[in-house]
């Protein structure tokens, strides 16, 4: 019976099933795990206290949340010099978010379910999410002005969200003032400083520019002065007021509202508070700054670094592109040599990433942008201005990787337009140039687009060849912004991808970062799956297009 | 534009503007012509530009070194004495003699014009009897005097730059003071003497008029108090036979000291202790009749070569070997020329060394790539003195004609030759030759070990058990996808599945590194079960469900929709295949798969090894080979499967003999683009393997691929240095391997089309 089964090729067939399945399985899975990993990040976690005897008996107290599970078999235990108290099959591992890097030295633990003796959450513990050392949970116990206590106990809760919400406008106050108007007067110096050496290169450096560069130094130094003398006064406000908080080894510790982000009590907290609480998470994840080392707070720079780059390329690969199908569908013989030109094309697009980084660091950064620095930038030699990896060649190098994609993609559209429209357009008189420009591109102008949103979607996932070419863990300034020229081609930039890679390893808190690389995952999969599904699309859209106009 | 203007001018008073407008659309047409071709071939040929740009920066590596005679002079200040050491500065500018009658001599290395003599001072009635260069690197040089003190000298130079213009002004001190030391407590002639400077030792041993054999050493002790540090010494007599003594070498650590004897009797002496120098061993290096000519360090002390009377040179080197004991071994030799060595000159930075013969011929040679890179006659008498450039790019020879040769060199990347490269080479202190990738590090004294084959070997590891992983699955799929499914679900299972390609790589990477790898390590047992259980479960559904369910309830699922049902069956087949290996695990591999398989089969396991990388490349492939085999699979005519089905064949038959035969072509070339995507995959090797260029077949471990390496270490590479051009070598490599996969597959693919349009 089962023989004859087998015979028939049935259960072949279905094993064929079962991989389609495990295919589909494999696809939604992951950016299922992505999903709920990333998302999950935001929500307050409860926060539990757990009484806990160690191996060597002590009790302590752990407060913090509970971030992973892990079981381990009786033998895998005993492998790992774990003991498993008695009555135990298997040994439950706990780690725990305890915070308070700074007292404690740690702030993830792993501890042994089976030596914890307490369990409970009370409602009193106070989560505080500060700028430097991480989390930080203990009890509120009262709110200092000026060293004085002016708030304990009960009423000391409301004093703090209301100071905290003080010191947070200030605190936004002194950074715009750094970033934005420091940072401008900075720039200016700098660019006078060249100004400075590109007219001593140029044998113009006399006592007339020399005076005139100083009064303009002399004035912009003044203004800095004022700012600076703003700043301290805001910064020696913003130092007054802090909060007193009981750890769970009963330490009290100040925080001065000045290190503060955010305040609350997750296990006092409503699920409408919760609601909003991770609102402004999200909210905070996407428009702010990192913190601590990319660990904590937002990604804004890495999503606008990324667009800027990827908008840079598109600009940079289209018109090539397009150009070249156009070359080789409409101008080009159809031969051998097309032949190879379309093999060449696809092969390109099977080249390793990489090897365009190489590509791009070695001939753009190097001996493009060494030459361009000679040409045009003498003044800030020997530091480079072009000659180092920057936002530019990252996108020229990208343009480069994605080039075959809008060429395949332009050459796909343009086949598809039937031959009697070109015909038309040339029977009624126009030119080869007219019929192009006038008839076919705007009925191409679908495909375009959609090789354009694939090569856009492939630049924003793409992070080897980036490595080389431009993208940094840090930048200090974004690739656009208030200063003359505005938009800084040279700048070094981040990007998501290089974000996620950066911070999941080479983090030196790998723990703590996790959730966050999660999250930015699950951005960078939605903006990509989301760019190809437009293109998947746009495509079907052309297609039935296509299909009226042949009819 | 300037040109149309000029025509439109000239027109206008011809033509009527109707006219006129024509032929500007004309020009207009051409124009556009023009720009479309000439852009159009400009990309094309930018992208062929990638390929010549790689060749560009690769092919200085292979280009030979160079040499060229810039001057030939006599000696300048002849009458001060004859030279026992010559040397060049940093920028090859200036160049000194010291002579044997204590003057140093400066001259400029073009002209052989002397630019200033010093004079060492020496006590009254004492006579230099030996001289020995300290340290290369730091121009320290020692003079053995004949009432058995020595004088310890230092040659150096000033930059500086009045007007822009560079001036270098050379100098001497006195490292250890003008006062010279005593070495010999009995006051006898040093008649040999060699010497090393550290921070606060500085070791001598020399050979006195009497046959001794000392060693003296100077240890500064800090003092307190702001004192004047002292100096401590310690002596002791060296157990050897002193007469036969020729050479003496310290190296740096002062805790390793060879003498060799003419006969080629090597004896290395353990001095760590400086009061009990011990004879770790004696050995014969030469055959009988041949005789030690020159000896001297490479750079970094750890192998000393030998020239002998034969003109050959030999690198010899402390081996440790698998029992822990040391010994010396010979590493190669080279053959440099048919008359004797006459001196050695290893390279300040890298393990190059010059060498010069009896007849006034030089060599300069590799030791790691094992080249002989320049040989050039260069003076017709034999050698008194050779000095190699501190940059290596220039070498001063005095012949025994009286006259100075001075010859300009290029050699920019002698590291490197395809043996170098590709096979196994015997590196410093390595126990035997082997393939090693381990291309820099903080210190000078460095030997790059630049094998690519390691890197060449982790790649194709990694493809292959991505491949292994993702074949299966991805062909497996495309034959139900195309052949099987209903097209309704075929509409959206096959962009499903594509769009798994667009995952970033990265993402893919992180999650393989950081989620994977360990939840791998902790189940690794359950993932083996899986593997078993899953397809079994799925069969065992399969005989059920036509079996035993009855025919009204399964015509209730439309044909081909099968995948469907098979949903929940993996996911029930999953959780029991998970719950079954506890038990499993511990009635076969003792509780912990992963102990068992290093104790009982010795195979050890890395948290992120070639199985994780094999999954999760393998998914990342999936999507690839699934697209182009589906396409092929699905493109194959009709009438041939509706023929096969029609003379009575099964549908799996129709798939295996019909459909799979006429498709193969596109499945081949849909594993071959798979694969070229598994070679150059980046981000995932780079996240989810420990990048350990080791070559170990084990699934469970590590590897570092060809890309990973390019991504870890460009970045840091100088510009235009040895180690970047192999860089650009291994992107090259790389480049040629997915090129020579995609052409394949491609032309497979053209012809292929070709096939089903005339079926």
């Amino acid at each position: 019976m089962i023989k004859q089964w087998f015979k028939s090729g049935e259960p072949w067939v279905w094993l064929n099933a079962a991989a389609v399945s495990a295919n589909l399985i494999l696809v939604v899975g992951l950016l299922a795990l992505v999903a709920v990993r990333g998302l999950g990040h935001f929500w307050p976690a409860q926060v539990v206290e757990y009484g806990y005897k160690d191996k060597d008996g002590v009790a302590t107290t752990i407060v913090g949340e509970l971030v992973d599970t892990v079981v381990l078999s009786a033998q895998q235990a005993k492998d790992a010099n774990y003991e498993i108290l008695a009555g135990k099959d298997s040994l439950v591992q706990q780690l725990i978010k305890s915070g308070n890097r700074d007292t404690t030295g740690m702030d993830f633990r792993w501890i042994e379910q089976q030596r914890i003796t307490g369990e409970s959450y009370p409602v009193e513990i106070l989560v505080v999410e500060r700028r430097e050392w991480g989390n930080f949970y203990g009890r509120l116990v009262a709110v200092k002005e000026q060293g004085k206590i002016i708030a304990s106990g009960e009423q000391a809760w409301p004093v703090a969200e209301e100071k905290l919400q003080a010191a947070l406008k200030l605190f936004d106050e002194i950074d715009t003032m750094q970033r934005k108007e420091v940072g401008a007067i900075n720039y200016a110096l700098e660019r006078l400083r060249l100004k400075q050496k590109r007219l001593q290169l140029q044998n113009q450096w006399n006592d007339n520019t020399r005076q005139e560069l100083a009064k303009q130094e002399a004035d912009y130094q003044a203004s800095y002065q004022k700012l600076q003398g703003e700043l301290a006064k805001l910064n020696e406000k913003l130092a007054l007021d802090s909060l007193v908080v009981k750890e769970a080894s009963g330490q009290e510790v100040e925080i001065p509202f000045a290190k503060t982000v955010r305040i609350y009590k997750p296990n006092a907290m409503s699920v409408f508070a919760k609601i909003g609480h991770y609102g402004s998470k999200l909210i905070e994840f996407v428009s702010d700054d990192p913190r601590e080392a990319n660990t904590e707070g937002g990604i804004f720079p890495a999503i606008f670094g990324t667009v800027m780059m990827v908008m840079v390329m598109a600009v940079i690969v289209t018109p090539l592109g397009v150009v070249a199908a156009v070359y080789m569908r409409e101008y080009a013989k159809q031969g051998f040599l097309t032949r190879l030109i379309r093999i060449a094309v696809n092969n390109l697009a099977g080249v390793p990433s990489i090897v365009y980084g190489v590509f791009g660091l070695g001939f753009f950064v190097y001996i493009l942008g060494g030459n361009i620095d000679r040409l045009f930038f003498p003044e800030s030699l020997p530091a480079p201005v072009f000659g180092t990896p920057g936002l530019l060649w990252s996108s020229l190098t990208l343009a480069l990787l994605t080039l075959p994609v809008v060429i395949v993609s332009t050459e796909e559209g343009l086949s598809r337009i039937p031959k009697a429209i070109r015909e038309g357009s040339l029977a009624l008189g126009a030119t080869k140039a007219e019929t192009l420009w006038r008839t076919v591109l705007p009925m191409a102008s679908p495909a375009i687009m959609t090789g354009l949103i694939l090569a856009v979607a492939r630049a924003a996932g793409e992070v080897a060849p980036l490595m080389l070419v431009g993208v940094v863990k840090l930048a200090p300034t974004l690739p656009l912004d208030g200063n003359f020229p505005y938009m800084h081609f040279d700048r070094k930039f981040m990007h998501l991808g290089f974000h996620i890679y950066d911070v999941g390893f080479q983090s030196p808190n790998v723990e703590a970062a996790r959730p966050l690389v999660y999250a930015t995952s699950l951005l960078l999969v939605l903006v990509i799956i989301g760019l190809n599904m437009s293109a998947i699309s746009i495509r079907n859209h052309l297609r039935e297009k296509y299909r009226a106009l042949d009819n | 534009m300037a040109d149309t203007n000029h025509i439109q001018k000239n027109m206008s008073s011809t033509l009527t503007s109707a006219g006129y407008y024509q032929r500007w659309r004309l020009i207009k047409d051409a124009l556009a012509r023009h720009v479309v071709v000439v852009g159009g071939l400009g990309i094309i040929g930018a992208i062929v530009l990638i390929f010549f740009y790689l060749l560009y920066a690769v092919f200085p590596l292979f280009l030979p070194a160079h040499s060229e005679a810039i001057a030939h002079y006599s000696i300048p200040e002849k009458n001060l004495g004859k030279t026992l050491l010559m040397a060049t500065e940093e920028q090859n500018e200036v160049g000194v003699r010291f002579t044997d009658q204590g003057k140093v001599v400066f001259f400029a290395v073009k002209t052989g014009k002397t630019l200033t003599t010093k004079d060492i001072a020496l006590p009254q009635n004492v006579k230099i009897s030996s001289f020995v260069q300290g340290d290369f690197a730091n121009g320290i040089v020692a003079y053995g005097l004949s009432d058995g003190r020595a004088v310890v000298v230092r040659h150096l130079y000033t930059l500086s730059y009045p007007n822009n213009v560079r001036v270098i002004t050379p100098d001497i001190e006195y490292p250890l003071g003008p006062e010279p030391l005593l070495i010999d407590k009995k006051g006898k002639a040093l008649t040999q003497i060699a010497f090393k400077k550290g921070d606060d030792v500085s070791t001598f041993v020399a050979k006195t008029i009497d046959q001794r054999v000392i060693l003296t050493s100077f240890e500064k002790k800090s003092a307190m108090f702001g004192e004047e540090p002292k100096l401590e010494r310690t002596d002791a007599v060296l157990k050897t036979l002193a007469k036969d003594v020729a050479f003496i070498l310290i190296n740096k650590d002062h805790n390793n000291l060879y003498l060799a004897s003419r006969t080629g009797l090597l004896s290395y002496f353990d001095i760590s202790d400086k009061a009990k120098p011990v004879v770790k061993q004696q050995l014969s290096v030469l055959d009988v009749g041949t005789q030690v000519t020159a000896m001297d360090f490479l750079n970094g002390d750890l192998s000393v070569l030998l020239g002998d009377s034969q003109g050959i040179i030999s690198q010899w080197s402390m081996i440790r070997d698998a029992d822990n004991r040391s010994a010396m071994r010979k590493l190669r030799a080279f053959k440099a020329s048919d008359n004797p060595i006459a001196a050695i000159n290893p390279e300040a930075r890298r393990k190059g060394f010059i060498a010069a013969d009896s007849k006034g011929q030089i060599g300069i040679y590799y030791t790691t790539s094992e080249r002989e890179l320049i040989k050039e006659s260069v003076a017709t008498a034999a050698p008194v003195a050779l000095a190699l450039a501190p940059r290596a790019n220039g070498f001063l020879l005095e012949a025994s004609d009286n006259q100075i040769y001075a010859w300009h060199v290029e050699n920019e990347h002698p590291e490197v030759s395809i043996k170098s490269l590709w096979q196994k080479v015997w590196y410093e202190s390595y126990p035997k030759p082997d393939y090693i990738w381990q291309s820099s590090s903080a210190s000078n004294d460095f030997e790059p070990k630049m094998s690519l084959t390691p890197l060449v070997f982790g790649t194709l590891k990694a493809a292959f058990y991505a491949m292994l992983i993702a074949t299966p699955l991805a062909l497996m799929g495309a034959i139900y996808t195309a052949y099987f499914m209903a097209p309704k679900m075929r509409l959206y299972v096959k962009p499903g599945i594509e769009l798994m390609g667009a995952l970033p790589t990265v993402i893919l990477g992180f999650l393989a590194g950081l989620w994977l790898a360990p939840l791998v390590e902790l189940h690794l047992a359950a993932l083996f079960s899986l593997l078993m259980f899953l397809p079994l479960s799925v069969m065992i559904f399969a005989y059920c469900w036509q079996r035993f369910l009855p025919k009204d309830f399964r015509e209730k699922v439309p044909a081909g929709w099968d995948a469907a049902i098979l949903i929940p069956v993996i996911f029930l087949g999953s959780w029991l295949a998970v719950q079954l290996s506890l038990p499993l695990e511990n009635l076969f591999f003792n509780g912990n798969m992963r102990t068992w398989f290093k104790n009982d089969l010795g195979i050890g396991y890395d948290q992120r090894n070639a199985l994780i990388v094999g999954l999760a490349m393998g998914f990342a492939v999936i999507p690839t080979i699934f697209s182009i085999a589906e396409d092929a699979i699905f493109s194959v005519p009709k009438h041939l499967t509706i023929g096969s089905l029609a003379l009575g064949a099964t549908p799996w038959q129709t798939m295996i003999k019909v459909v799979l035969l006429t498709a193969s072509p596109g499945i081949f070339s849909a594993i071959m683009i798979g694969l070229g995507r598994a070679i150059g995959e980046t981000m995932i090797v780079l996240m989810a393997t420990g990048n350990t260029p080791v070559m170990d077949l084990s699934v469970f471990q590590g590897m570092r691929t060809l890309s990973a390496n390019i991504g870890v270490e460009m970045p840091e590479s100088e510009v235009d240095s040895t180690h970047y051009r192999v860089l650009f070598l291994a992107a090259l490599v790389l480049f040629m391997f997915t090129f020579v996969f995609n052409t394949l597959a491609e032309v497979i693919r053209q012809r292929l089309r070709q096939k089903y349009s005339s079926l």
